[in-house]
């Protein structure tokens, strides 16, 4: 059928290519000719359409230590044979190899353009480092899976090598990689909306079109016991700035947060401070910032003697469409900041 | 280190997982009320922040929503 096979470049670590254990976990990249190992079943299952014209080996621990210069060096062994597709793994539950098989996936596909899959365990670290860039394919968590894992794998390799569409993960089984891809369809928003309500009113099952993402859940904090020698920070995502807004937090989606000082400072003024959100309409904390980051408050109450110490930065970003893993990674680099300066509690303030 | 979450929508901040959560004003204006006189707005603003204060000295055990 095929005139010419497409060619296929299969990633192994040293342990499935059969070079050895944990003592040989430190090589580093070399290229065998034809299907090792496991790529040999894949060969039997592409049969005729593919072929397996070669297989990049690289030790787990040399991959991990090195992961930049060892996919780039993956990609060139890889290109000097013309991949039309390039598979790695499966991985399995190894940390260490998923990160093999995802950070060459992910090269090979940026370098050389071409279409790329892996396979791995769902609990893999490697899954979230990559999952948005790269085809992931889940396993079991050993080896026992392998069977069933190449014979995915090769379902995946065959439409890629023939230049078939790869269609949404409910379909073709991989992990979700958290796109959205627009498509036409015949029925209305309203009408789909309206066949989920009642699929669920009658308990049976129904795919969102927008599955919400999950967050983290933290333990409480223990309470603060003494106030009176405690010292409070005061954060927001209301996008309070100096005036002019020298960061330049962006007004949407934000890319950072800022510390400034409120030392000396009792009272937010409008002509020393604004809002650089974009999502709210800003003429309220525009004329009194304090509507938002309540300093004045905060500040008389430290007079007052209520609480011991007002901390003299405070932090700010702007939360407008701003992505969950930006948020965590502002909140952990905060959380960090205040805890070396010994803050006792924090009044975060959204809009 | 505790932390309070003074929020105008609280489903929000329930989703989001804040344990501490006292209901703010408004969006625009969480602690604030541009219609009221500028003390009245000091005041309402002070007894928000009371509010917050006395969270992060109570314990809870989970999500806790501070009403009232």
């Amino acid at each position: 059928m095929a005139e010419k096979k497409f060619r296929v470049v299969h990633y192994l670590n040293q342990f499935f290519a059969q070079i050895g254990g944990e003592e040989k976990a430190n090589i580093p990249p070399l290229i065998r000719e034809g299907a090792v190992g496991p790529g040999r079943v894949l060969q039997k299952i592409l049969g005729e359409e593919g072929e397996v014209v070669a297989t990049v080996v690289c030790g787990d621990g040399y991959f991990a230590e090195n992961i930049e210069a060892a996919a780039e060096r993956v990609v060139e062994l890889a290109s000097s044979y013309k991949p039309d597709v390039f598979v790695a793994g499966p991985a399995f539950n190894a940390g260490r190899y998923g990160v093999a098989c995802g950070g060459s996936c992910s090269a090979v596909s940026e370098k050389l353009g071409i279409p790329v899959v892996t396979a791995m365990y769902e609990e893999n670290p490697a899954l979230d480092l990559y999952r948005k860039e790269v085809y992931i394919i889940p396993t079991a968590d050993s080896a026992r899976g392998m069977r069933e894992a190449i014979l995915k794998m090769a379902t995946f390799v065959r439409k890629m090598g023939l230049g078939q569409e790869i269609g949404p993960p409910q379909e073709e089984g991989y992990f979700p990689r958290g796109l959205r891809v627009n498509q036409f369809v015949d029925r209305t928003g309203a009408e789909r909306a309206v066949d989920m309500l009642l699929l669920k009113l009658k308990g049976e099952p129904f795919q969102t079109e927008y599955p919400m993402p999950t967050f983290e859940r933290v333990p409480p904090s223990p309470a603060i016991r003494d106030l009176r020698s405690a010292t409070i920070a005061l954060v927001t995502s209301g996008g309070i700035v100096p005036s002019g807004n020298p960061d330049r937090i962006e007004a949407a989606s934000a890319s950072k947060f800022a510390e400034y000082s409120i030392a000396g400072v009792d009272d937010l003024t409008s002509d020393a401070y604004q809002t650089c959100h974009g999502g709210y309409d800003p003429v309220y904390a525009n004329e009194d910032p304090d509507r938002v980051l309540p300093l004045d408050a905060a500040r008389s109450l430290e007079k007052d003697g209520a609480i011991g110490k007002l901390y003299d930065l405070y932090y700010v970003t702007v939360g407008n469409a701003t992505s969950v893993a930006s948020a965590q990674k502002f909140g952990k680099a905060i959380a960090e900041k205040l805890k070396a300066a010994d803050v006792d509690g924090v009044i975060l303030t959204s809009t | 280190m505790p932390v309070v979450h003074m929020a105008s929508i609280v489903p929000i901040s329930l989703t989001v997982g804040a344990n501490r959560i006292v209901p703010t004003v408004a969006i625009p204006h969480p602690l604030g009320n541009p219609e009221l006189a500028e003390d009245e707005e000091r005041e309402l603003r002070l007894s928000l922040v009371k509010k917050a204060l006395r969270a992060l000295q109570t314990e809870v055990e989970e999500q806790t929503v501070f009403e009232g």
